[in-house]
């Protein structure tokens, strides 16, 4: 017993850091898996406050050119509206509609790493859950991963774990968006079947099979595309509509029958 | 131990954490390059003090910058190992010389701060990117993020000391 102890204070140092790094070996493991701590990372309130700070005041320098992505937006959405088919009143939001969109600010974002998260300004407060998508006025950003009651942490495109379904456009061929972290600007479509004929600068947009996204939302275009190893599908390198490195107003879209869903998959795969 | 010097540890652990996270995680100089001049706490923290207390401190420091740049753990792993080996690389460096009452970082030779400063940053951005990519298949792009951004740190971390030189404590 003598000896233990003695052996303890002798080398408390070396136990002391093997102690911590066993710690974060374990929270680095933990975050490899889908969903990462719950309460670690920068959509806590903590974090979150001195992002909003930040972001208060640097917001201020692109100005100019957010409002101009927004009166783009705005001229296609007016052209939309103008050419639909005669109708004398506009539904109110209500109970019939399928999506509910909630405007956000992104006050944190990377893309140099891995696995890439982008923090928004909206939470539990606003209605933002796990699992909602989030888009911009250009294309798809990522899917809702940890809320918390002010701020919600966003898996980006540009993240090893993130899988979105998407499609060619005007097809229903659909694969899963992948990302090599190669570059911040491409991602890879995988699962194309070899017979799909493809084109350079093909769109890409979100296909039907998610209950995150809703159908024909614009990822990006084609830029190259090979056979992969086994030679019966397509590897294609898809360029973002996003510029992933400069990013403010995004939209979550809330798909108010995802629960719907989810339950039925649920029970699918339990009959199995 | 004075109360001086826990108030301007901790100044210096908060400026370097917000500096890190607001300005520094923002860089990305060439797509990838984000430099870490957070370590230049490691590089200032007192010598005479035990050792315990440091690798607790530099646990919490790379926990810090952990949080905020949603990177959980790969920060704080590489910044106590780095706490943990300090003394080792100290003495590598600086020779017997540093087993001395007297030894202060400012009365070493240029080439020796700057040695000690790049082994700090290299051992750090080493561990940091091995559990970052997490995989020897991408060993090219491995050894391009440490050496550019390693290089990148080291730059800035040497222009960051002769701003705020030591020479007065």
């Amino acid at each position: 017993m003598q000896q233990i102890i003695n052996f303890i204070l002798r080398n408390k140092t070396t136990l002391l850091y093997l102690f911590l790094v066993t710690l974060g070996l374990a929270l680095s493991i933990q975050s490899h898996s889908y969903h990462r701590s719950r309460f670690f990372n920068s959509a806590n309130w903590f974090a979150g406050s001195i992002y909003t700070a930040q972001s208060e005041v640097t917001s201020y320098f692109d100005l100019n050119a957010e409002n101009e992505k927004l009166k783009q937006e705005n001229t296609i959405l007016r052209t939309m509206l103008y050419n639909e088919e005669e109708q004398d009143t506009l539904p109110v939001e209500n109970e019939s509609f399928n999506f509910k969109v909630v405007p956000a600010q992104v006050i944190k974002n990377s893309f140099a790493l891995r696995n890439n998260y982008i923090t928004i300004d909206k939470g539990k407060n606003d209605g933002v859950q796990q699992d909602m998508g989030v888009v911009t006025s250009e294309g798809v950003l990522g899917i809702v991963e940890h809320t918390t009651n002010k701020f919600a942490s966003v898996q980006s495109l540009l993240n090893t774990k993130s899988n979105i379904n998407a499609k060619i456009k005007n097809t229903n061929n659909f694969g899963s968006l992948k990302w090599d972290t190669n570059r911040f600007d491409v991602v890879q479509l995988e699962d194309i079947p070899r017979m799909v004929p493809l084109t350079i600068g093909d769109t890409i947009v979100t296909g039907a099979m998610s209950s995150i996204f809703p159908e024909n939302i614009p990822i990006g275009v084609i830029k190259k595309f090979d056979l992969n190893a086994s030679e019966s599908f397509y590897s294609i390198d898809v360029s973002l509509f996003n510029d992933m490195t400069n990013i403010k107003e995004v939209y979550i879209i809330n798909n108010m029958n995802s629960a719907e869903i989810r339950e039925l998959e649920d029970q699918i795969r339990n009959d199995q | 131990m004075t109360n001086n010097l826990y108030i301007s540890t901790a100044i210096r652990f908060i400026l370097l954490v917000l500096v890190q996270v607001l300005v520094f995680n923002n860089l990305n100089f060439l797509g990838f390059i984000n430099p870490m001049v957070y370590l230049l706490f490691l590089y200032w923290y007192p010598i005479k003090q035990r050792r315990a207390i440091f690798i607790l401190i530099s646990f919490l420091l790379g926990f810090t910058v952990d949080v905020f740049s949603d990177t959980l753990a790969f920060h704080t792993v590489a910044c106590v190992t780095m706490a943990f080996l300090r003394p080792t690389i100290m003495r590598f460096v600086f020779g017997v010389n540093y087993e001395f009452q007297s030894f202060k970082l400012a009365n070493t030779t240029k080439a020796q701060q700057i040695t000690f400063l790049a082994l700090l940053i290299l051992g750090h951005h080493t561990i940091f990117f091995l559990l970052e990519i997490f995989s020897l298949a991408h060993l090219l792009l491995l050894l391009k993020k440490i050496v550019f951004t390693s290089i990148g740190s080291i730059l800035l971390c040497i222009l960051f000391t002769s701003l705020f030189s030591v020479d007065k404590e």
